[in-house]
């Protein structure tokens, strides 16, 4: 996006709006609303730019308290609404903001095809694997057999895997984020923002009054080098306490193994985010007990889609229209 | 030389029917616009079957092109044909019955063989081309086919493109026997053709061979005229429905210098307006989306409207339940939107090439919670521009989604328009606030209740709406109960304020002081108007007005209603009006209901309206 001139220099606090916070105090969301307020300012772009748009969700809200344009919508839609205004809109910096619910229940449909097309639009997805507003019933993303309000005896469904299925519908930027980490938040955030297509980023959110810790291994001190894999293009996949462990192809299967003894680090498996292939592996760590966690960039290549060519409203005769009004084939009654 | 003898007529009806492969689309289309540029007034209504690809030579598979023409205002394309060209036995058998008493029927003997026969559902032994007191229809037998080839003969296509040029040679032979010029059909055949010299000739000789053909054969001695209806001075094109919902919207947009954005998902019969704004994309400020589903249709619609955008969808009954939700947020939001209903046969997927008027109740009540918006109807093909027209005047000016609703019979009915020019039609106002003095709320309104419309990109107005109850003025989330009953109660106030800018409610035929009143809404019009100008030719006590606005009304409505001792609805439906009628003005309001996929039939219609007067 091109930065405009003469903008005036914008603090995070130009970006509060007058609306009082409604989320349970200590909610992961308030966490991320903190990040995008400090962020925004570093990007340059005018506030009367920037649009947030919403499905239901508690993390829905938040459109009210951006002092930005936004709209707060219907369950599900947010996606398919910030299409059309993108399309239409190809200046503005669009920012859709849904849960797991939103985007991958009732939303499903929107989600899968805003990636299929690629528009030039952030989506944060905030995974708090549960129904939050609602009052807490299993969501898409809650784990198997997980005991929630709705599923007394534990649900018998498998949570989808959002990272692929955002490679799957053919997204150009896929990453995952954590509340509680705010820099790599922010960092995620900013580079999800300079990607030009649609920028998809899950992020991980706690919701404590519902389903409080179920990402504290990726936060708790005492596991989250073992169960966390932060990744940086061009470094070896690494992790554990002291980096001690690495990840190495064989093949096409992924390997941890013990960098310290066994291994060189010329080895392993170098972190390259333009490989879709590798990234798709990636994304399936998700499904194993063994391997951590990937965080950060998974995924990034150029958008294929003829992307912001705004079509300037053009300059049309009165000659054109009543050309277009007479048809093809016209007479004259005297 | 035969004698030939000239027979005048005031107007004729012509049913062209053949195989889905038969070409009768093009031959009507071509024999209308010959029609039209002739200067007779006409109606057209093409028929379509629901497979695209049914069985060749069965019922299932006919394709249908009636066509009305004549010297004075023809305002349908009529209830039974004077003439049924019949291509095969299958179109024989779907359109027999509605041939007039004393009419002719021209077929092709070649679709009449035995096994043409057996898949049109007839016995061997079923004899049907026979001229006798008996049928009381005059039969022309003429082995279309075979002549067709044989005017090819000097042609080196193959068999089957032979075959397929005998569309051409009908045509011909009909432009003989209304004594028609048929260059305007060279001409077209030229253009079409252009890339293919062999078919290009091919089609040109069977014409003129078709048209030589009446000329010479001793079986045709009448040749038909017709005097050229009393038009109004101006210029003319024929129009269908779908096309004039295009045109008026995109229109109007440039009217209110607004881009314009068509959102859509294909369905029946609603998808030839999205075909026809596709192709302007390039040349005019217009944009189409197909969307994923009816509902993404519509949300992005929603997006592109608080984007600044003149938003329009198109759907068809099932589209609209889907729409039902987001229609509400567009209400609570307030913003401008248009979305055409070209309705049809339900409910469910009902009868998708079908027509019928059944979604007023849906389109006026069919979503959760108070949420009243526009609802506005078109009454024929060419009346769809200005109905589309005006559903954007009122999305615009009063902020709100409207509901314009068409039906299959107009969208794909065609006649000729007498169009306007460009700076004839009116400058459209819209709500778009660029600047303020006062600091900027999203709902203050003016003295009508409408707000404004700022869009992202203005400085200084930056501001969020949603789905949720919203304070008055603020648009700050509001869940008090006061506030709640003073919005609800001024959505509906801001909708009721559109009657004021409306025209009242005008009589279309007949006298305020008649006995009876016939009260239509939408693509009745032409069948009502014909029936009512019969009756009133007889002396009887009846008028006639058709509702364009159905929600809010003409507020002359009830003066007009009050006046008569009877009022009789006649709708394609199970009585939606009439009951709208019956609560709103406590009128004893009769229903009139047919509903077979159909147009109502003047014959039936007048014999309704006798029983009152
Ligand atoms: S319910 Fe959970 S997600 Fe919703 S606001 Fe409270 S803590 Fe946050």
């Amino acid at each position: 996006m091109e930065v405009e001139k003469n903008i005036p220099t914008l603090t995070a606090k130009d970006f509060e709006s007058d609306q009082e916070i409604r989320w349970c105090p200590g909610c992961g969301d308030a966490a991320i609303l903190k990040q995008m307020q400090n962020l925004l300012p570093s990007l340059g772009i005018p506030k009367e730019k920037i649009v947030f748009v919403s499905g239901i969700g508690c993390s829905s809200r938040f459109p009210y308290y951006m002092n930005t344009y936004g709209m707060h919508t219907i369950h599900g839609r947010a996606t398919a609404i910030a299409t059309g205004l993108k399309l239409t809109r190809p200046d503005l910096n669009v920012w859709i903001i849904t849960g797991d619910g939103d985007a991958l229940s009732i939303g499903g449909n929107h989600f899968i095809h805003l990636l299929r097309r690629d528009l030039n639009v952030n989506i944060l997805l905030f995974n708090n694997q549960i129904y939050g507003l609602t009052k807490g019933q299993f969501s898409p993303t809650s784990t198997q057999h997980q005991v929630t309000k709705s599923s007394p005896f534990g649900t018998d469904d498998k949570p989808f895997n959002p990272m692929t299925l955002a490679l799957g519908a053919g997204a150009s930027f896929v990453a995952r984020s954590i509340d509680r980490e705010a820099k790599h938040l922010q960092e995620i955030l900013k580079a999800g923002q300079a990607h030009t297509g649609a920028s998809f980023v899950e992020i991980y959110q706690n919701c404590h009054i519902f389903n409080d810790g179920a990402f504290s291994m990726y936060t708790d001190r005492a596991s989250r080098k073992n169960a966390a894999l932060f990744l940086e293009h061009g470094k070896p996949l690494l992790f554990g306490e002291e980096n001690q462990f690495g990840i190495k192809l064989d093949g096409h299967q992924p390997k941890i193994v013990d960098v310290k003894h066994e291994e060189s680090l010329n080895d392993l498996w170098i972190h390259d985010e333009s490989d879709g292939i590798k990234a798709n592996i990636l994304s399936l760590f998700f499904e194993t007990e063994t391997f951590p966690r990937p965080f950060g960039i998974i995924f990034q290549k150029s958008s294929k889609r003829d992307i912001d060519q705004s079509q300037p409203y053009k300059e049309i005769s009165v000659e054109q229209y009543n050309h277009l009004l007479g048809g093809k084939e016209n007479w004259t009654v005297l | 030389m035969k004698t030939i003898t000239k027979v005048n007529k005031d107007d004729v009806i012509i049913k062209f029917a053949g195989d889905s492969g038969d070409g009768m689309q093009l031959v009507g289309n071509q024999f209308t616009s010959n029609t039209a540029l002739r200067g007779h007034d006409l109606a057209t209504f093409p028929d379509f079957p629901a497979e695209i690809r049914a069985p060749l030579g069965t019922v299932a598979g006919v394709s249908g092109f009636q066509l009305h023409f004549g010297s004075s205002e023809i305002e349908t394309p009529g209830d039974l044909c004077d003439v049924l060209v019949a291509m095969n036995a299958a179109a024989y058998k779907s359109n027999i019955k509605n041939v007039k008493p004393g009419g002719t029927i021209i077929a092709d003997i070649s679709g009449f063989d035995k096994k043409n026969m057996r898949l049109a559902g007839y016995q061997e032994t079923d004899v049907l081309l026979v001229n006798s007191a008996s049928t009381n229809f005059t039969f022309f037998q003429v082995d279309i086919t075979k002549l067709t080839v044989e005017s090819l003969k000097e042609v080196a296509l193959d068999a089957k493109d032979k075959d397929r040029a005998k569309n051409m040679f009908v045509l011909g032979l009909l432009f003989w026997l209304y004594d028609r010029s048929f260059e305007s059909t060279l001409a077209f055949i030229e253009e079409r053709f252009s890339k293919n010299d062999m078919v290009k000739n091919a089609n040109s000789l069977v014409l003129k061979a078709g048209y030589h053909f009446g000329e010479t054969t001793e079986l045709f001695t009448n040749q038909y005229e017709l005097k050229k209806a009393v038009q109004s001075p101006g210029k003319y094109r024929g129009i269908s429905g779908n096309e004039a919902i295009a045109l008026g919207l995109m229109v109007a947009s440039s009217k209110a210098s607004l881009p314009m954005f068509y959102a859509t998902y294909p369905i029946t019969p609603a998808s030839d307006i999205l075909h026809f704004l596709a192709k302007q994309t390039k040349t005019f400020n217009v944009q189409t989306f197909q969307a994923e589903d009816e509902i993404a249709a519509i949300c992005s619609a929603i997006g592109a409207s608080f984007g600044g955008s003149l938003s329009a969808c198109g759907t068809s009954g099932p589209g609209m339940a889907l729409k039902a939700e987001a229609l509400g947020l567009a209400v609570t939001m307030e913003l401008p939107l248009v979305v055409c209903n070209i309705q049809r046969a339900g409910p469910s997927t009902g009868m998708p090439t079908k027509t019928e008027q059944s979604d007023l109740f849906q389109s006026l009540y069919g979503r959760n919670g108070e949420a009243p918006l526009p609802v506005i109807a078109a009454s024929s093909p060419s009346d769809c521009f200005f109905a589309a027209f005006e559903a954007v005047r009122i999305a615009l000016a009063f902020m709100t989604p409207v509901i314009l609703l068409s039906d299959l019979y107009l969208a794909n009915g065609s006649e000729p328009w007498k169009y306007p020019e460009y700076n004839a039609l009116p400058e459209i106002k819209t709500r778009l606030l660029k600047e303020s003095k006062e600091k900027f709320e999203p709902y203050n309104r003016n003295e009508a209740l409408v707000r404004n419309w700022a869009i992202p990109g203005t400085e200084g107005m930056e501001h969020r709406i949603g789905g949720l109850e919203k304070k008055d003025g603020t648009g700050d989330v509001c869940y008090d109960g006061d506030n709640h009953h003073h919005m609800v109660k001024l959505r509906a106030e801001k909708v009721a304020n559109i009657a004021e800018t409306i025209p009242l409610q005008e009589l279309s035929l007949g006298e305020l002081n008649a006995d009876v009143l016939i009260v239509g809404w939408g693509s009745t019009n032409g069948s009502i108007r014909t029936a009512v100008k019969e009756l009133l030719l007889e002396k009887k006590s009846v008028a006639h007005i058709q509702i364009r606005y159905l929600f809010p009304f003409p507020k002359n409505l009830k003066g007009i209603l009050e006046k008569y001792k009877t009022v009789l609805v006649p709708e394609i439906n199970n009585g939606q009006l009439v009951k709208l009628i019956r609560e709103k003005y406590l009128i004893d309001a009769i229903p009139y209901n047919k509903i077979q996929g159909q147009p109502l039939n003047v014959a039936e219609l007048k014999n309704e309206i006798l029983k009152y007067c």
